[in-house]
């Protein structure tokens, strides 16, 4: 069963890259804010919006 | 702050959009001729490349890569841009990646009925294509991650997140899976034998479940559903946690398709620890789509996509409690091999991939063909039928596959089988068939009057190829995020602390489970067990091609009913020489693991006629009749090559024996036919022994005789 050892690795090196990024993510400050970006989502750069968005990056 | 103006570019999820619609008609098509072809199983039209072992991987990987994979593409490449404020990095990566992937699933139309397959399920496609794969996915890779880079928006918003975990996990999956020796151009082994192979197998395919028909779905899920509803996802910090937790629990899941398999038990269990535990994060994420409908419910009733959407998240739920269920070892005990999979997954493929796509296809076509809906009413229509198509899929195969398998149990008070004869507990399930078959016509009824309304709708509107967007550069991030130590950021927070702290335990504790891996006794060699001869391993090339392993599994779970009818329980050591394992999912038709073995060997005339036409000797048989097989030479120039490959994966042949193999070949197969020879002209038939149905049934006959041999030789030195 010696091919267990290359799953095994082959998913740790999966899992310690996304560990990486994990840790990376919060490093950065992605989930600083855990609400803003949901709704931030809502919002398209369409005619409708723009005046908005000018006002939000003024 | 200067606000830049730049553009989406829409062309692209226009183009995979329509390959969606495309590809999806086409695979369930194929689909529906699989299901009616259980109920008349001459529906092959007698001709090899229709037949079912050929064209239900057809079906797999239509609807899996062509169908799900395109509408991955199409979600992906409109919401990537949407969330990130940006183009794509590139569009002539976004083109590659799309014309690339079409290729791909051309050569799969082709290869695959012309039975050229791997036989590693929803892995079939050979080595070239298995390179083109690879080649397209890493484009797509590097087009989504430098779209990142140059992003206008800091916060990665969480579907990119389910993105980004599905282009690593399935890149590493299809090549560590993909490992095969080639002996031609069209031709591979792989590179594992028997359980390990099986374990490879299942461990890639149970995360293409999970990293290529969930993960990018539910990034799918969290973009959409709350632009539908233009409701923000009803907890954000929930579908952060969810989408951690199930990345981190779904690669370890794969065994729990191989319990009570020769497998060995840690193995397994450890499988089935890990399944249970992603109900957890996948309910999370199902309910975290749910709520986000919180006081809008009224909108469901209003609009169509959003109909699609909640059906799809509630298939998602059922699909992902049933799943961590069938993995408890009791109830994988009833249903393996049984129907009941095929309900499982087409819940979750109908319901939740299926209806996505289509909530997002009305959701798309109206904004980028700037107009509306054309029908309403005909959306709606195709929801009800579709819906209405699921149920009446599922709960029969349910029906189908509980009464199969309660069947196969089942002992008569004397203590004997109660249907000895396997094809009893098939006609038994006959009618269900017939119901199932209905519940797919009508989804994909549903789907042809959506493919005419959005063409409708996209005549009635004007295709912007370039939407008009503007947003403002990257700000520079303030010096608190760039100097602080990251672990200060956990102290600040418990619960990221704890969940943080549980992660690294996890990782720790499987690290150290390492070495005893290491110990290599795990697969004990029985001394009986020898290579297969060179005709064998032609019919064995032969079982492959036409796809036997679809229908029919070599691997008797150790239970006392699978004992009685098929003989003693497989172990570890048969499977040496396997490359690939044949363990096969399913038993439309009996075990034959033990086919040659002295309890059930039949004479080679019976398989001959059997093959020819399978209800001639067994009335009532579902199986495809074979005639090609008489028809059709092995191929004796490739012998020598084989056999080769296989000195190469370490199955002990003599090293001048690839020259000599041939003439093996010849003495077993004239053999074979002097001894079925008499009885077949008796009822017509002329047998030659250079084709491929005498190589098949070498291959058949020696099925499970090593281990008697074994037991036989044991038994003398006892004595």
């Amino acid at each position: 069963m010696s091919v267990l050892i290359l799953l095994i690795l082959a998913s740790l090196v999966v899992a310690v890259g996304f560990l990486v990024a994990f840790i990376w993510s919060v490093k950065s400050g992605q989930y600083e804010d855990d609400y803003t970006p949901s709704v931030r989502m809502l919002f398209d750069d369409k005619k409708s919006n723009q005046s908005k968005s000018e006002e939000s990056t003024k | 702050m200067q606000v830049e103006k730049f553009s989406y570019d829409n062309n692209i999820v226009r183009m995979f959009g329509n390959a969606t619609i495309l590809w999806g008609s086409i695979g369930m098509l194929v689909g529906l001729l699989v299901a009616f072809q259980f109920i008349f199983p001459s529906l092959n039209f007698g001709i090899e490349y229709t037949s079912f072992g050929r064209v239900r991987p057809l079906h797999t990987n239509a609807v899996i890569f062509a169908f799900v994979g395109n509408g991955i593409f199409a979600g992906v490449y409109y919401s990537l841009q949407r969330l990130l404020k940006t183009r794509m990095y590139s569009d002539l990566l976004s083109k590659i990646n799309f014309w690339g992937w079409q290729l791909i699933i051309v050569s799969a139309v082709i290869t695959l009925p012309m039975g050229f397959t791997t036989s590693k399920e929803y892995a079939e496609l050979e080595w070239p294509i298995d390179i083109a794969i690879a080649v397209i996915w890493v484009v797509f890779g590097w087009n989504l991650f430098a779209t990142i880079i140059k992003r206008r928006e800091r916060h990665l918003y969480v579907a990119i997140w389910f993105y980004i975990a599905t282009f690593v996990t399935v890149a590493v999956l299809h090549i560590v899976n993909s490992f095969e020796l080639p002996i031609s151009f069209m031709k591979s082994y792989s590179w594992y034998a028997g359980v390990q192979d099986a374990l490879v197998q299942w461990w890639y395919g149970h995360n293409a479940v999970a990293f290529f028909l969930t993960t990018p779905y539910l990034g799918l899920m969290y973009y959409f559903v709350p632009k539908a509803a233009n409701r923000p996802v009803f907890s954000y910090r929930l579908s952060i946690i969810h989408f951690w937790a199930l990345i981190f629990l779904y690669i370890w899941a794969g065994p729990h398709h191989l319990l009570y398999t020769a497998l060995p038990d840690w193995a397994q269990s450890l499988g089935v620890v890990f399944s249970i535990m992603l109900i957890a994060p996948s309910w999370g994420g199902m309910i975290n789509g749910l709520l986000t409908l919180r006081g809008a419910w009224d909108k469901v009733r209003d609009s169509a996509v959003l109909k699609f959407m909640v059906v799809a998240i509630t298939a998602y739920g059922m699909a992902t409690f049933e799943g961590p269920m069938l993995s408890l070892k009791n109830v994988s005990a009833i249903a393996h091999y049984t129907d009941w999979i095929v309900a499982h997954v087409h819940v979750g493929a109908l319901g939740w991939n299926g209806f996505l796509t289509f909530g997002m296809l009305y959701f798309l076509w109206p904004r980028l063909f700037n107009t509306k809906l054309y029908s309403m009413k005909l959306a709606n229509f195709h929801f009800w039928i579709g819906t209405l198509g699921i149920l009446f899929y599922a709960i029969p195969l349910y029906w189908a596959g509980f009464t199969q398998s309660q069947m196969w149990n089942d002992f008569t008070n004397e203590g004997f089988l109660k249907y000895p004869n396997f094809l009893e507990t098939v006609t038994n399930i006959i009618p269900m068939y017939t119901y199932r078959a209905v519940g797919g016509l009508l989804y994909y009824i549903g789907v042809l009057v959506m493919i005419f309304n959005l063409v409708k709708t996209a005549k009635t509107g004007t295709f912007t190829a370039n939407e008009e967007a503007e947003a403002a550069p990257l700000k520079v991030l303030p010096p608190k995020y760039r100097d602080e130590h990251w672990h200060r950021w956990f102290e600040r927070k418990p619960t990221m602390l704890l969940i943080g702290s549980l992660v690294v335990i996890l990782i720790g504790g499987i690290v150290e489970m390492v070495p005893t891996f290491l110990v290599k006794s795990n697969v004990p060699t029985i001394s009986s067990v020898k290579p297969y001869t060179p005709l064998e391993l032609h019919g064995r090339d032969v079982y492959i091609s036409e796809g036997c392993n679809n229908c029919h599994s070599q691997m008797i779970r150790p239970f006392r009913s699978e004992t009685e009818r098929y003989g003693e329980y497989s172990k570890a050591g048969e499977f040496v020489y396997d490359h690939p394992f044949l363990w096969g999912s399913k038993r439309t038709g009996p075990d034959l693991a033990r086919e040659g073995s002295i309890k059930l060997r039949k004479p080679n005339s019976w398989h001959f006629k059997h093959l020819y036409d399978p209800r001639s000797v067994s009335p009532g048989s579902i199986m495809p009749a074979y005639p090609w097989l008489l028809f059709k030479d092995y191929d004796t120039t490739t012998t020598a090559a084989k056999i080769e490959a296989m000195i190469t994966l370490g199955v002990p042949y003599d090293e001048d024996y690839p020259q000599k193999a041939n003439e093996d070949v010849v003495a077993q197969a004239n053999e074979i036919v002097a001894d079925m020879k008499e009885v077949l002209e008796e009822d017509g038939f002329e047998v030659s022994p250079d084709k491929e149905i005498v190589a098949l049934i070498a291959y058949l006959q020696r099925l499970g005789v090593d281990i008697e041999k074994g037991t036989m030789s044991s038994n003398d030195t006892n004595k």
